[in-house]
Parts: C-alpha cells; structure tokens; sequence
C-alpha cells in the first residue's frame, strides 16, 4: 500500500506538476523517504520539473519526494520567515535570501561556495515583436521618441530590479557618470507605457499588445517561445548577470544538500540551459529551443555587467537606488509620472 | 470568550439594574453571542486591531510619511475618487439593471439574470486579463483605454457590477404593485410615484449595495494591475502603493496607507447610512 503511494507520488512529481505545492504525499515518517520542502520563485516551476525528475535518477535522490512551492520571490522569502515549511529557498535575487540571513533562517556564510550562492543565472534581454518592427537592439534604442517601454513595477515585484539596474549601468558604462545615467533614466521612465506588478502580468500586457519593448530575463524570453509565443528577443551589447541565489534553510533535510548540489552539477546545469537559464559551469554543447540560435544559445554579450563589480554588490544597491523614499531610481520613477 | 459570554449572561448580578436585566441573555443566545464575538474577533477584529497596532507602532509619523508622499496621496486620491464615481455609477445603473431584471419581461432573462454576479465570481486577474483584451491595444471593440485613469474607473466598474442590483432586486420583487395603482388612482403621476412611492422603500437597498460597491472599490487589486499599468501619480491605486511598502520592507507604511483605507471605508459607510436615512425619512 505504502509502495503505491510512493509509486504515484514520485509519479505525480515527475509527470504533470499541477501549480503550487503539489510534491506527493508527505510521509516523512515512513523511515526510508525523505520529504524535501522547495521554495522557489516562479520562473523555476517548469525548469524545476525536469530537474527534480533527474535527480530522483540518482542513487542520491532516488527515495526523495519534493514539495514545491513557487511564487514571487519577495512573497517567498516572506512566507518562509513567517514560518512555511522550507528545506531550500531559490529566490529571484539576493535581498530574498539576506532577509532570511537576517532572520537567522540561513547561514551568514551560505554564498561560501563555487557558485558564491547562486544556482541559476541569466542576462537582462528586450523582448520586441516578431520581425523587431521598430528595429530595437540598444539601449539608445528604447528612449526614442515613440517608443513604448513595459517592465514589472520594481516597488512590487523585486525581480524588475534587475532590469531597471541593467538599464543603468549600460548608460553608465557607455558615458561613464552616474549623472549621464540619471538622465537617461529619466528618458527610459519617460517612455514606460505599464508597470504592471509581477514579470508574469508584464509579459501578458506585453503580449496582448501593450508597449513595443519588453525588459525581460533571457530564460523567461527562450521558455515562453519554447512554449509556442510568438516574439523575438534581443540580448543587448551591455547587459546585466542575473544571479538566482539558491541557500539551504536552517534544520533543512539531509537531501536538501545532495540535491542543491545536483542543481550546481554540470547536469543539473544543462538541464537548466535548455529551459534558458545561462549554465553557471560548462555543460558541454547544448542544443536549446526557442534561443536565437538554438546551436549557440547563450552567446556571450559585449559587456557583461554584474551586480558585485557594477553595483558594489546588493547590499549598497538595494539601497541606494531602491529605498523606499530615497532611492535614486524610485525617485526618477515617481518624478516621471508628473 | 466563553467567559466573557457568561459575564453577559449571569455576571455581575448586584448592579444590574431592572432596565438590563429584561435584556440579560438566556442560554441560547448567549450561546450566540459567544460564538459570534470569537467568529468575528478572530475573523475581522483581531487582524484589523493588529493593522492599526502596526501603523501606530512608530507614532503618528508613519502616517505623516504616508500622506505627504506625493506618490502615495496621489495613489489615494484616484482610488477614493474613483470609487466615488463607480459607486455613483452603480447607484443609477444598478437600480435601473434590477428594475428590468424584475419588472420587464424579454428573452433570455433568466441568462442575463446569471451572467450579472460573473463580474463578483471570477477571480480578479481573470477579470483583468478579460478587461484587457476587450479594452487594450488589441481591442475589438476599437477602445484603447489601457494605462489611463478610464482604465481604473472601467475595471472598478466592471468588478462592482453586482452589488447594487442584488441588493436592490429582492426588494423590488416583494414590492406589491398595489400601492403604485392606488398611488396612481389617486392622481398620482408616474414620476411622483416613483419618486415618493418607490423610490424611498428601494433606498435602503441601493445604499446597503452602494457600500459594498465603493468597499470593494477602494480595495481592489487583481483585476486593475494588468490594465491600469500602475504608472506612479498617474495610474497608481492604493493597494498597489500597499503591496510595494510591503515589498519594499516597510510593514509600517503599508499598515499606515492600509488604515488610512480603513477609516474612508468607515467613513463612507457612515455617510452612507445618514443620507440613506435621510432620504428614506423624506420619502
């Protein structure tokens, strides 16, 4: 009886995972099955699937059963602190995990590692209809007149941060001051069509037609062609990494560290580049879906920048440019709308 | 709370006084009364004590911040004002919805009856995601009011819908026809009657409807972020400046615009009462 139960559930996680939460059935008492809580953010849920599903093919994971849960990376890293359930967190972007370093739910020393802490990444792209009517390939690009900019609200939805931040550091590394930088932030609001509230709702205001560029995440863009959308996507000459931290919480399972592992692994990793995400080590040759080309996914952009060598990490960043009243980008923003 | 139900019931017997004392509770409603004050404490009170327990735990400052920031304040503004208008709206074009659905006879009433609460079922980003392909850039209707103010105003519309016509419809339908002949067998015309006959039997109604409406107005989240564009002094609606306090990590200030809500939801509850008894008075 208790086999069937097995049986269905590590079926019902590698087969159709239903939306949130739906890991089979929690039986951690039954001595021989570990019970993994995953917290992630939304994104994962499809690049999750097959990689759970490989793990549970090695001898490692082999008896382990995963609960999942996904959403925006901030209502995440929330829910953990007020208490669910969590043997591993995968957030957007670092402030996530550091509230739960803060909380002492994570280890001060959870970026010690060969990732420095992070399990996926990706590149700041545009996403523009099919063809690129408007011929839009740079930054310059999307503060011309007439130009439509849509991008998830940064106060909302944390992970829009990455764009706004790509956004500036590309002004600032083609002109050199932060006043350059500024300005042209004040163009780019200047041509926001929608804020909407998560990257999910922008990408649908951008698909039904709303604005003429997209600011998204490399793997968002390759996974929503890979599932039959139908637009283009431009990766610009200067860029911004984004690093999806990955930390185990405190009390977590044994497994939890075999499988975060799994994750880091070359294997975990190509399974991660073919639903889009940038492979943190070498995988080999990849063939992904839905990229520009799929032989040459990921190609390197001309100036990469990264949050640690641009920004001074996300500490000073989240600050200086995202505070509440004070920030220099939530500043422009509210100023743009007057 | 049971004890605090047996002190209504039989506590402090010594100083009740004889008016009271016809009102001290036997068993079974106490019984009641208990059960409703935990139902209600741990559903309404409690949450919405620790709201305003949250805002004030700073002082009166946060709310200061919160009302001089232009960005919330004009956050606020739209909300409140457009919740005003679509409650307005509502009054007029409920009343008239529940008057046909109860009065007049067509086909496919009995449809049009079921498809008003559909507005109120669906879940809010559904409404969103229908309001944005009817009204947004691909609109087959050929309007494009997506990211402006008319699209807060229509996504409020669309979600508060129900409330007036249901609130109103039952009363209309217990309404005897009699008293509006023998209105109009006393020379009464068909304006007059309305006005002083029906009009102020239906009053209550309309406004117990007009509260929910405007409620839900200014809360309303889901169904706006998709249309609205949440453009900062422009689009922006409240709950959106609470969800980024929230995000942002500033508890306080999102229990601060949050209680600034609560107090104009009490406040027009409260307005809406007295007009409502005053016209029913004048009726």
């Amino acid at each position: 009886m208790k086999n069937t139960i097995k049986v269905a559930a590590t079926l019902s996680v590698a087969g159709v995972l239903a939306l949130t939460g739906c890991g089979g059935d929690s039986d951690a008492s039954g001595g021989d099955g570990t019970t993994l809580n995953l917290v992630g953010y939304s994104v994962l849920e499809q690049a999750n699937k097959g990689v759970i599903a490989a793990f549970q093919d090695t001898d490692a994971g082999k008896d382990v059963e995963f609960k999942q849960s996904y959403g925006a990376s901030g209502d995440q890293s929330r829910a953990v602190v007020a208490g669910a359930k969590a043997d591993e967190v995968h957030l957007s972007l670092e402030p996530d995990v550091t509230r739960l370093v803060d909380e002492g739910l994570v280890a001060e020393d959870w970026k010690d590692n060969d990732t420095n802490g992070n399990c996926t990444s990706s590149v700041v792209v545009f996403v523009v209809a099919k063809g690129n009517p408007k011929g839009i390939d740079s930054w310059d690009d999307l503060v011309q007149p007439g130009v439509g900019i849509v991008t998830p609200n940064p106060a909302s939805s944390g992970s829009a941060k990455w764009n706004l931040l790509a956004a500036y550091g590309a002004a600032k590394d083609a002109d050199g001051s932060d006043e350059a930088a500024e300005e042209y932030m004040k163009e780019f609001f200047g041509n926001v069509a929608a804020l909407p509230d998560s990257g999910r709702d922008a990408t649908t205001a951008f698909t039904s037609g709303t604005g003429d560029v997209l600011l998204s995440y490399e793997n968002e863009a390759i996974l929503a062609r890979q599932s039959g959308q139908d637009f283009d996507y431009v990766i610009p000459d200067e860029t911004l990494l984004i690093e999806n931290p990955c930390a185990l919480v405190d009390g977590h399972a044994d497994a939890a560290e075999d499988f975060m592992a799994f994750q880091k692994s070359e294997e975990g990793q190509k399974l991660y580049a073919e639903t889009g995400y940038r492979p943190l080590v070498d995988v080999g040759d990849l063939e992904v879906d839905g990229a520009n080309d799929p032989s040459d996914p990921y190609p390197a952009p001309g100036t990469l920048l990264t949050i640690d060598d641009n920004f001074d990490g996300w500490a000073d960043a989240n600050t200086k440019y995202f505070d509440e009243n004070d920030g220099i980008l939530t500043k422009i923003q509210a100023e743009a709308g007057q | 709370m049971a004890t605090a139900t047996a002190s209504v019931a039989g506590g402090r017997p010594a100083r009740v006084r004889r008016p009271a004392s016809r009102h001290s509770l036997t068993k079974g409603p106490a019984l009641g009364l208990g059960v409703l004050m935990v139902w209600f404490s741990l559903l309404v009170l409690i949450p919405l004590a620790a709201v305003i327990a949250t805002a004030g735990e700073d002082g009166w400052g946060v709310f200061k911040d919160a009302l001089t920031n232009e960005q919330t304040l004009n956050a606020l503004k739209l909300t409140v004002f457009s919740s005003i208008g679509v409650t307005a709206l509502n009054i007029v074009m409920g009343t008239i919805i529940a008057w046909v659905l109860v009065r007049d006879r067509f086909p496919g009433k009995a449809l049009l009856d079921l498809v008003i609460d559909i507005p109120f079922a669906m879940p809010t980003i559904v409404a969103g995601l229908v309001l944005l392909s009817l009204y947004g850039p691909e609109s087959p209707l050929g309007i494009e009011v997506n990211n402006t103010r008319k699209a807060v105003f229509l996504a409020l519309a669309f979600v508060t819908v129900p409330f007036v016509v249901r609130t109103v419809q039952p009363v209309l339908e217990e309404m005897e026809t009699d008293v509006e002949d023998a209105a109009a067998s006393l020379g009464a015309s068909r304006a007059t009657t309305f006005r002083r006959v029906i009009l102020p039997t239906l009053t209550p109604a309309i406004f117990a409807g007009a509260t929910l409406s405007f409620a839900r107005a200014i809360s309303e989240y889901g169904s706006l972020v998709l249309l609205s564009g949440n453009l900062p002094n422009r689009t922006e609606v409240a709950s959106v400046r609470v969800y980024s306090a929230i995000e942002g990590g500033n508890q306080q200030s999102a229990a601060a615009v949050a209680t600034i809500l609560l107090l104009v939801a009490l406040v027009a509850i409260i307005v809406f009462d007295v007009i409502q008894r005053r016209l029913a008075r004048r009726g």
